[in-house]
């Protein structure tokens, strides 16, 4: 479950974040260290929730079509296709897989 | 995040380059907007199909506005875990947005780009014909900060002149933050009528976005050996740590092969392949 004040706390760091730069405008400048820091550690979140969620469903294994699924749309993505079809073909392997009965 | 904008952004053809005409802009706004639409759709039912009430996704995606970030908090949320790890992850993801604040500042705030630029003054300094919203200056500050999103501010730093990039950044974000919350919403009530999601395969959009929004940031290979250690860390947690932790203790994949003062030149020039503009940039460039 997700109550109210966890939403409200999510947009209150995400609103002063996007604020700070505007506010500060011509005042401050991130160390280009801490601004590779912050790439750095976005780039290991998205692909450790890409791995979890495709793999993982509570604290097993989600069954195969999920993970082929996302393989597919992981290969279209590494080689550039455009973000709609990337989506669109993970989706769809994956409701063809379970079609056909793979769980 | 940046890394939106290096998927999104040359999927889109935007990879013309000198001045956009207002139509181009229409246009590639328009094909951004059908990308991030599915990914709405898929996020707003995902989530009530596993389990939330539909205020959740709609409520995220009206105050918090970063889809990365809703799909993370929703994932730990929907995966067991606690609501502070769902902050936490959600948190992580958009301290992007520090830097694409200071990127764009001049672009919500042309008033004052002169450091003795007062209130009274900034309304004559602006450019006849723009097409920002006449809002008083804070409400236009407010309301230009939720806008702030990879695809508003990579569509604003492209354009050629500040009164192009402040319509640019005006007509990317209003859109978008219409087309996410209409589409947010039509997934929950897709995800309410629709019994049975998974026969849709609709559990693999999150993954394969957050696969698309990160691959294309994994030129170097420190960046590689990090991703690659997390995952797997974040994988083998997962049976035996509540949910939600493992996800954070990803993050020491940083330690790995990741030093803040290496791997730089090969993101640069590699990253030029993606013909978007180099985040590298960004801070740097302050006030041009």
């Amino acid at each position: 479950m997700m109550p109210l004040t966890a939403i409200a706390a999510l947009a209150a760091l995400t609103f002063a974040m996007r604020l700070t730069g505007p506010l500060l405008r011509g005042r401050l400048t991130v160390p280009a260290a801490a601004e590779r820091l912050f790439a750095g550690a976005a780039t290991v979140l998205l692909i450790a929730l890409a791995a979890t969620s495709a793999l993982t469903e509570g604290h097993g294994f989600a069954g195969w079509a999920r993970p082929a699924g996302v393989l597919a749309g992981g290969l279209l993505a590494w080689r550039r296709a455009p973000f709609p079809l990337v989506v669109i073909v993970a989706v769809g392997v994956t409701a063809l897989l379970r079609l056909a009965g793979v769980p | 995040m940046r890394i939106t904008w290096r998927t999104a952004l040359p999927a889109a053809g935007l990879r013309r380059d000198g001045g956009v005409r207002d139509g181009g802009v229409r246009r590639d706004v328009a094909l951004i907007c059908l990308a991030d639409g599915i990914v709405g759709v898929s996020f707003g039912a995902a989530a009530v199909a596993g389990g939330l009430p539909w205020w959740v996704p709609a409520a995220l995606s009206a105050l918090v506005f970063a889809g990365g970030s809703q799909i993370a908090a929703v994932g730990v949320v929907l995966a067991g875990g606690s609501p502070l790890a769902a902050v936490a992850a959600g948190a992580v993801l958009n301290t992007r947005f520090l830097p694409y604040g200071l990127a764009v500042a001049d672009v919500i705030r042309p008033d004052g780009s002169q450091p003795s630029g007062s209130q009274p003054a900034s309304q004559s300094q602006s450019p006849p014909g723009r097409r920002s919203p006449r809002l008083a200056p804070v409400a236009r500050l407010l309301a230009g900060t939720q806008l702030i999103t990879d695809e508003s501010v990579a569509f604003a730093l492209r354009q050629p002149d500040p009164a192009a990039r402040r319509r640019a950044f005006w007509t990317c974000g209003a859109t978008l933050f219409a087309v996410w919350n209409a589409t947010v919403l039509l997934g929950v009530l897709l995800g309410t009528a629709v019994s049975n999601t998974g026969a849709f395969g609709l559990d693999a959009a999150f993954p394969a976005v957050m696969l698309a929004l990160a691959l294309p940031t994994l030129t170097a290979r420190p960046a590689r050996i990090a991703a690659g250690t997390g995952a797997v860390i974040a994988v083998a947690l997962t049976p035996v740590l509540p949910a939600g932790l493992p996800l954070l203790a990803a993050l020491g994949g940083l330690a790995t092969g990741w030093r803040p003062g290496r791997g730089r030149p090969a993101r640069s020039c590699r990253s030029s392949r993606s013909a978007t503009v180099n985040p590298e940039e960004l801070p740097a460039g302050g006030n041009r």
